[in-house]
């Protein structure tokens, strides 16, 4: 084996290597999508987010816009405040947008629709969505049809 | 020699392997310096611990993957949940199994073959004869063979995931029928590169250390006689294997615990 031969193979064994870490990175992680920092964040109170976590993500007619970048429990509002970063290219947000938290699929996680209001004002870095929709507690509709099937 | 006596010679006999192997982990790292100069030493060693490596790296992770795709598929399918086979092959390879398991071969393949090949030296008494003619053993034969091992692993733990995630996707698209967008996006969706990613690559790292570590300090203080090598090489595969999932138990509680 000349070391001719042997620097190649090297060469050929590391850039292997670094080109699967690429292709873990792009291919796999979520390195090739969008990524927090360069958007603008808005604010919403909730009575209650469910199972809602940080790095949700927040969709608007289904297709993802942003992520849940933080969440604080308001304890002058006793609600909760979820923060969520929404990438750059989807500034044509009006004011009177509305957020609900949902969720994918039966035991899917939690996520953050948007639906549009029809004010002309758009939402800036900030901002405060105002009208809100909480997550649906499983428990409290099975209680509240108990109640109303036992009521009669 | 009375139960006590045993006891302690033993229990001062390991604390005194432990003082010399970080005392020959230093030398051996005080002696990385020889390897700016001559980077040809280095090269040999990355060739005969990692490209010679390289080819059970990949049919193990493809194999591995393949089997994740099965058994992920048979699980999730009862939930309804098949399109999150990507998300499951992914984190698991990338997670735990790309390390791991190329630690685990890699103690096999070649921290076997860099005990050997150091106890044999050491019992031919070729580390003394470089010695004689003022060659320090640490700078030509162990720092090569001990940073071609750290440099190495983390490149093949890479290899062994992203084949990995090929197989599952192998399997689970082509055979099973999972659909291919759903394979790559829950896996985009749910894999974060600093979290699970980079955690692997510096659990990958940890690994390469530690198995190049006792791969050359098992053969260096090797018993230089046939019997001792070989016990040495066994050592080395013990001992690497426990240290390796003994150290994923406690990274994993320090990286993932906390969620």
């Amino acid at each position: 084996m000349t070391t001719r031969r042997i620097e190649i193979t090297v060469g050929i064994f590391v850039a292997l290597g670094l080109a699967a870490l690429f292709m873990l990175a792009v291919q796999v992680s979520n390195l090739g999508e969008y990524r927090g920092g360069d958007g603008y964040e808005v604010h919403a109170y909730f009575n209650n987010i469910g199972g809602l976590k940080v790095r949700a993500p927040v969709t608007m007619a289904g297709v993802r816009v942003g992520r849940v970048s933080a969440i604080t429990y308001d304890a002058e509002r006793f609600q909760a405040r979820v923060s969520f970063t929404i990438s750059a290219r989807y500034d044509q947000l009006p004011t009177d947008t509305q957020a609900s938290i949902y969720t994918a699929g039966l035991l899917g996680e939690q996520y953050i629709a948007l639906e549009p209001g029809g004010e002309d004002e758009v939402l800036r870095d900030g901002d405060v969505i105002l009208f809100t929709q909480s997550a649906l507690v499983l428990e409290e509709l099975i209680g509240r049809v108990l109640v109303n099937l036992t009521g009669n | 020699m009375g139960p006590f006596q045993r006891l302690g010679r033993s229990a001062l006999g390991v604390l005194e392997r432990l003082g010399r192997g970080h005392l020959f982990l230093l030398r051996t790292l005080l002696a990385m310096g020889t390897l700016v100069r001559r980077p040809g030493l280095l090269l040999r060693e990355i060739y005969s611990v990692g490209v010679l490596s390289l080819l059970i790296i990949a049919v193990s992770g493809l194999f591995v993957g393949m089997v994740l795709g099965y058994q992920g598929y048979i699980t999730l399918v009862d939930f309804g949940a098949a399109e999150a086979l990507g998300t499951v092959v992914a984190l698991s390879l990338v997670r735990e199994l790309g390390p791991v398991v190329t630690a685990l071969l890699f103690a096999g393949r070649a921290g076997s073959a860099l005990t050997a090949e150091i106890g044999l030296m050491k019992a031919t008494e070729q580390l003394s004869s470089m010695e004689m003619m003022a060659v320090d053993p640490y700078k030509r034969v162990i720092a090569p063979r001990f940073l071609a091992g750290v440099i190495s692993l983390p490149l093949l733990a890479a290899i062994f995931s992203a084949v990995g995630v090929a197989g599952g996707y192998f399997i689970g698209v082509g055979v099973l029928g999972v659909d291919a967008g759903a394979y790559w996006s829950q896996m985009q969706a749910s894999v974060d590169f600093h979290e699970d990613v980079m955690n692997g690559v510096i659990k990958s790292m940890v690994f390469g250390v530690v198995a190049a570590w006792i791969a050359v300090f098992e053969g260096y203080d090797a018993t230089p006689t046939s019997e001792g090598v070989s016990r040495a090489t066994t050592r080395t595969v013990v001992h690497t294997a426990l240290a390796i999932l003994a150290l994923d138990f406690i990274l994993t509680g320090l990286m993932f615990g906390d969620i």
